[in-house]
């Protein structure tokens, strides 16, 4: 009994949540390795196009809601959705067309491009913070609990209860829905070869008369529904802040490098990952250990490795670690 | 002549590497680009393609005037190129190679594929490996497959042979003739210049990016000043 107490409670606390944030991470990551393997830099303005695309999706979400539109019990964000992905992609096209290709066309280094989305994710917080604010913004509707965690204490007779959240289990399903299309996409479409043909060698890609410039807007077009589907999960999820996103670009990058920048199946695994790593440290085993641990054993402490305000020192560890003894990755980098 | 290139001069940007050159091949004849180290050989064939402003010159296939056009047109019109180095994608079936190849082809380029496996029948039982685990030779094979793939009437090779040993160069040299007789125009630069006249119907000798000696590939062969300074005596 004491040993499914604990695993409940290691579910409830550690697993669950680290399924939910690592699909988060994991499409974000995904968005980071595809701009990075078919443009050629580290997009820094991607954690605030989530950002942005998360602020439409609540803009029309509200809106929605104000008409009386709602989606059963389901989150009418969920419906808004699909709209927000189009204006995000829209804009993404728009900013591609005025900053980003002078760059390309000019052949301008990797390190250049990254300056240039700095820039770019400067401008984007700020107008997010401008148009919605800088609080918190909730947006969530709908059936909120799968199971309670009292109702699964009386339904299981355990002194632990699991608690699910309907957002976490739509986030997971889209997410491994998504990265399936998208694998998909990108293994068995004549247009998904050539665009891992262009990644893998761009001269040859253009004497085979594959057209760069529908390449990467078609890049664009994935990164931009990415963005936007995680950034409205993670803010369905928890709840929307500007400055999350800003702060979430850190464990996101961590994921595609620790996955090998470049390789989406990599990156996928690496938002797992990065968010198990995450969530198992700053976790405080106590309660844990006192079920498992015969009671002369029982901890005093919290027996937590780190505090949770380090979350992201977690993040920035494994990135040093990784670049350190693995520079291309667990799975092998710089392949598409 | 099918294909030409007539007085082409030109470099990367500031002094002109060839000058004033002039190549031609028919279909189904296989010619050869040869000279010393640093003549222009490949830039020669860069010129050709469209990789490098031209001062002077112009380029024609089946009279019909290239000089303008950009490399992805060229390729369109049916000049397929072959690089010396990065030819195929390393992170790709051979298959996919293939498919890449024939990317500009519409359903009927399945059939393409089964011909190159024809002509290339160990690359149809390497099919499904990934390019960048096969053996040089094998590779270029899959360089030139898929450079065949849109069935072009010019094949241009830059250094086919360049670091396989001496057995896949001849098997290489095999393939490259039965190209020929599909009746594609190929002109490939070499540095195995007496093997590679030795295939050839005709051959340019490149010196210090000028034409300097022209002939069938006997001629050369037999020709006692290219002996002395290309063939080794």
């Amino acid at each position: 009994m004491d040993f499914l107490n604990a695993i409940v409670l290691i579910a409830n606390f550690v697993i669950v949540p680290a399924l939910t944030y690592g699909s988060q991470l994991a499409l974000g990551a995904i968005g980071v390795t595809l701009i990075y393997g078919i443009l050629r830099f580290a997009n820094f303005a991607y954690g605030d196009l989530m950002a942005f695309g998360t602020m439409i999706s609540i803009l029309i979400t509200w809106k929605f809601q104000s008409m009386g539109i709602t989606f059963g019990f389901l989150p009418t964000a969920l419906l808004a959705l699909p709209f927000a992905v189009v204006v995000t992609i829209i804009v993404s096209l728009i900013f591609d067309k005025y900053i980003f290709e002078y760059y390309r066309i000019k052949k301008s280094p990797g390190v250049t491009l990254i300056v240039v989305s700095l820039g770019l994710m400067f401008v984007l917080n700020g107008i997010v913070r401008i148009v919605i604010g800088t609080g918190d913004k909730q947006f969530f509707d709908g059936h909120k609990f799968l199971i309670k965690a009292n109702e699964f204490k009386e339904l299981t007779g355990l002194n632990e209860g699991l608690a699910i959240k309907s957002t976490q289990l739509i986030t997971l399903i889209t997410t491994v829905i998504i990265a399936l299309m998208l694998f998909w996409f990108l293994e068995k479409t004549k247009t998904g070869k050539s665009m891992r043909a262009y990644s893998n060698n761009e001269d040859l890609a253009l004497l085979s008369g594959i057209d760069p410039s529908r390449v990467v807007m078609i890049t664009w077009v994935i990164a931009s529904i990415l963005a936007t589907v995680a950034g409205t999960l993670y803010g369905l999820d928890k709840s929307f802040k500007p400055f999350t996103y800003f702060n979430n670009l850190l464990p996101i990058f961590a994921a595609a490098i620790v996955g090998g920048i470049g390789n989406p199946i990599g990156a996928f695994f690496g938002g797992f990952l990065v968010a198990f790593s995450e969530i198992m440290i700053t976790y405080a085993y106590k309660k844990v250990l006192i079920y498992l641990l015969p009671e002369s054993l029982e901890p005093t402490s919290l027996m937590q490795l780190l505090s949770t305000d380090y979350k992201f020192a977690v993040s920035f560890s494994i990135l040093v670690i990784v670049l350190l003894f693995r520079p291309n990755g667990i799975f092998k980098g710089k392949v598409l | 002549m099918f294909f030409s290139a007539k007085n082409l001069s030109g470099g990367y940007g500031g002094v002109d590497i060839i000058h004033s050159c002039s190549f031609e091949v028919n279909k189904g004849e296989i010619v050869s680009i040869l000279g010393p180290n640093g003549a222009g050989k490949s830039t020669a064939m860069k010129a050709m393609l469209g990789m490098l402003e031209l001062s002077s010159g112009e380029v024609t296939i089946d009279g019909k005037d290239l000089s303008n056009l950009n490399t992805q047109t060229r390729v369109k019109l049916g000049v397929s190129f072959v690089p010396q180095t990065k030819n195929v994608f390393t992170e790709m079936s051979v298959q996919e190679n293939l498919e890449m190849g024939g990317f500009l082809r519409d359903a009927s380029y399945k059939e393409t594929i089964d011909e190159i496996y024809e002509l290339f029948p160990i690359l149809f039982e390497k099919r499904n490996q990934i390019v960048g685990e096969l053996s040089g030779g094998q590779r270029q094979q899959v360089a030139i497959g898929r450079a065949l793939m849109i069935k072009p009437s010019v094949l241009m090779l830059d250094e086919p042979t360049a670091g396989v040993s001496p057995i896949v160069m001849d098997e290489l040299f095999d393939h490259i003739q039965r190209i020929k007789e599909k009746n594609v125009a190929i002109l490939m630069v070499e540095q195995n210049a007496r093997q590679a006249l030795n295939i050839s119907d005709r051959g340019y000798v490149l010196v210090m990016g000028e034409n300097k000696y022209t002939g069938t590939g006997n001629d050369l062969l037999n020709d006692s000043e290219v002996r002395r300074s290309f063939l080794g005596g």
